[in-house]
């Protein structure tokens, strides 16, 4: 029995298995390594812990608001520690302070970073002759980018997260792990 | 962090005293509301000053309290200032009412420094002196839970106190 | 009304649950533990010192003039506020006559950060409450005081401004102008926040009749500004010992009835509209001339002590300085008005369950900068 068609449906018009887009556009594309795949989602979705300590906290409550907005980089703060991928320290490290931090980093599975923010967190910023004070927070935690500024304007930390980006995207290629 | 020389100190002058027609009537009603304790009243740029011993606190601040002329119904602030043979234990109170103030301040020495609670007048004090404790090692005879408050459970001394050293900035 | 979980013939424990330093929602790294029964809370424990930088030790080894920095730092939200009342305390220990156009300069600033700070505190108190978009419109219009802060002082938050003698520079060119669109811009700003919580029936049923404090409990426990004034006391540092020209201008101060979450949540909106009315004034009344009173380039004041109280957004500020001549000061203290406040939490959460504790929280308004300083 023939079967009418209609147009476009002869071969070569659209009807051979090789005239599908995935086949015309994809090959080239789909075949990455994977690390390099994996680097670029995560990038594109760095979840913070929201982890404000002091001034800076502010300054990133802004960031994440409407006119500077850091949702369109696909970064959306989150509470629990067990779901984030960056922890963004902003303010000063208080001494007190320094063992919850260290947990709450340990609580972080990899891949994992964490970006400084503000003076206060890179070395102890106007605080740095103060007894209860930690100068820095790479005392405690490996710190992947650092972003100066007393507080860094919002500009600043979505420099710093674009920056982080592109450490995960190179840390990739380089050694082929995301981590 | 470099130790300056007090050469000017000697010679500052010291600021003028300018009470209020509140301050002047507070001064000459706590002459008469507090003439059988042992006070000393002054005057400290606008504010009106009893210095008293910490023996007779307890009983001052209940009048200031109670008292309907007085009427001191709001503990501003306890604080603590270290003067190196003595802590000096001031207490800034308020009237809403009669909007009138004043500072009840009370020495203890470095050693013993044990003054009574007022924490049975003014709950606000509760905080304030539990951070006079924790800073400055005043000891609040009766007061409920004089744990740490700001600092670190296991901290070494006494921070506020003029002998403890400032932190020396390294490079490390 | 609320009852116990009780049941005779079952075993119960009091569970004790940790809302740790790190949480969102508890306005930054603040500690509290609960004892619940049930949903019930029957203890709570407040911890803090997790921000304690040492200021006021610190506050002993700078001069004057650097002091006015770690202010800013302290009540981070309010910071022109902070400046102001540690520059009015050293000013009235020197007895220093500030030129008016430098006071009318501080209470226009003062006021429009006031705005700022209730515009944070309301977008976060939705956030607290469960509603997304608060934040996002309070958010807004801080952007636009924050765009306006920069053009005159040069920052966005730590400005650095309000020095002892007067202001730092004079206002740029354009402020009349930028300042009459700000004012309307606010106003409608105001207006739609406002409409989209005040009367919502989901935040009236979360907010009204919770965490309320009666007016000698408030003042026993030393509770002041827009908390104090949402109990009935009406009670303000502006009007009952006014600084600055506070006393040349006309405005009202909210006072709510029964000092519960709902009623400390309107006092602050009903202020924000107090502030423009008393930017407007400032605005007309505000003349030409000079900026900074005669003052040495090192600021050495007078032996002696002085207690200077201003109303910063979260209630009295305190300084207490004690001079010793020299060009430091002997002993600085500040008396936060969020560590006052704080302490009236323990008596709100009474009756309270596990999801008011959030709320009440909020509504206290607490800045942990200033709490540990």
């Amino acid at each position: 029995m023939e079967i009418e068609l209609g147009q476009g449906y002869g071969a070569h018009e659209g009807n051979e298995p090789g005239d599908s887009i995935f086949q015309k556009v994809l090959p080239n594309a789909v075949t990455a390594m994977s690390t390099d795949l994996f680097a670029a989602a995560r990038s594109s979705s760095l979840w913070t812990l929201s982890f404000g300590l002091a001034c800076c906290a502010i300054e990133m409550m802004s960031t994440h608001m409407s006119h500077h907005d850091l949702d369109r980089f696909g970064v959306v703060t989150w509470p629990s520690p067990r779901q984030a991928d960056v922890m963004i320290v902003a303010g000063t490290v208080v001494k007190k302070m320094a063992e919850p931090i260290k947990l709450l980093y340990e609580q972080m599975p990899d891949p994992k970073w964490v970006i400084a923010m503000g003076s206060c967190a890179t070395n102890g910023g106007p605080y740095y002759r103060s007894y209860s004070v930690v100068m820095g927070v790479d005392h405690l935690i490996p710190v992947d980018v650092y972003v100066p500024g007393c507080p860094p304007r919002p500009e600043a930390l979505m420099y710093g997260i674009m920056q982080l980006q592109e450490k995960v995207k190179k840390d990739a290629k380089q050694r082929g792990t995301t981590s | 962090m470099v130790q300056r020389p007090k050469k000017r100190e000697s010679a500052a002058p010291q600021a003028p005293v300018a009470l209020d027609d509140r301050g002047l009537a507070l001064s000459t009603l706590l002459g008469s509301a507090l003439d059988d304790v042992d006070v000393q009243i002054d005057a400290a740029v606008d504010e009106v000053v009893v210095v008293l011993s910490p023996d007779d606190l307890l009983a001052v601040c209940r009048i200031a309290r109670e008292s309907d002329d007085l009427d001191f119904n709001y503990l501003r602030c306890v604080s603590v200032v270290d003067y190196e043979e003595r802590l000096e234990v001031n207490y800034h109170l308020f009237s809403l009412a009669k909007r009138h103030k004043m500072v009840i301040k009370t020495s203890v020495s470095p050693e013993a420094p044990n003054v009574p609670t007022v924490t049975g007048v003014w709950r606000a004090a509760d905080w304030f002196e539990r951070e006079g404790h924790d800073l400055f090692g005043v000891v609040f005879i009766g007061h409920p839970d004089l744990a740490p408050l700001l600092l670190y459970e296991g901290f070494e001394g006494f921070p506020g106190r003029k002998s403890f050293p400032f932190h020396d900035y390294d490079e490390w | 009304m609320i009852e116990s979980t009780k049941e005779p013939g079952l075993d119960s424990l009091d569970l004790m649950i940790n809302m740790g330093p790190q949480h969102p929602s508890t306005h930054g790294v603040f500690r509290l533990v609960i004892g619940v029964d049930g949903e019930r809370i029957v203890r709570a424990e407040p911890h803090i010192g997790y921000l304690h930088r040492g200021s006021e030790k610190l506050c002993e080894a700078e001069d004057y003039a650097q002091i006015v920095t770690l202010f800013d730092r302290m009540d981070y939200i309010a910071n022109l506020n902070s400046e102001l009342g540690y520059a009015l305390a050293v000013e009235k220990l020197m007895a220093l006559e500030i030129p008016e156009r430098a006071e009318y300069i501080r209470v226009i600033l003062c006021e429009l950060n006031r705005i700022a700070s209730h515009m944070l505190f309301y977008g976060v108190y939705g956030l607290d409450v469960g509603a997304m978009t608060p934040v996002l419109y309070g958010f807004r219009e801080r952007e636009r005081i924050q765009a306006l802060f920069e053009s005159v002082t040069g920052a966005r938050m730590m400005h650095n401004y309000i020095r002892i003698g007067g202001v730092k520079e004079d206002l740029p060119d354009d402020f009349d102008a930028r300042m009459k669109a700000l004012v309307s811009q606010l106003e409608l700003g105001i207006e739609e926040c406002d409409r989209l919580l005040t009367d919502n029936e989901m935040f009236l049923a979360r907010t009204k009749g919770i965490g309320s404090i009666g007016p000698t409990d408030a003042i026993d426990f030393g509770v002041t500004g827009p908390s104090l004034r949402a109990s009935g006391v009406a009670e303000d540092v502006r009007i009952s010992e006014p600084y600055g020209l506070y006393d040349r201008f006309d405005f009202g101060i909210p006072v709510g009835t029964n000092g519960d979450c709902w009623d400390r949540y309107y006092v602050r909106v009903e202020e924000m509209r107090q502030s423009l009315v008393i930017i407007e004034q400032a605005m007309a009344q505000m003349e030409p001339g000079p900026i900074m009173a005669k003052v040495r380039r090192i600021t050495r004041p007078p032996k002696g002590e002085v207690y200077m109280r201003t109303e910063s957004p979260r209630g009295d500020l305190g300084v207490f300085i004690v001079s010793d001549g020299s060009d430091r000061p002997y002993r600085l203290k500040v008396r936060a008005p969020s560590f006052a406040n704080l302490q009236g939490l323990k008596h709100m959460l009474r009756d309270a369950y596990v999801a008011d504790a959030v709320v009440i929280l909020g509504s206290i308004d607490i800045v942990l900068g200033e709490v540990d300083r």
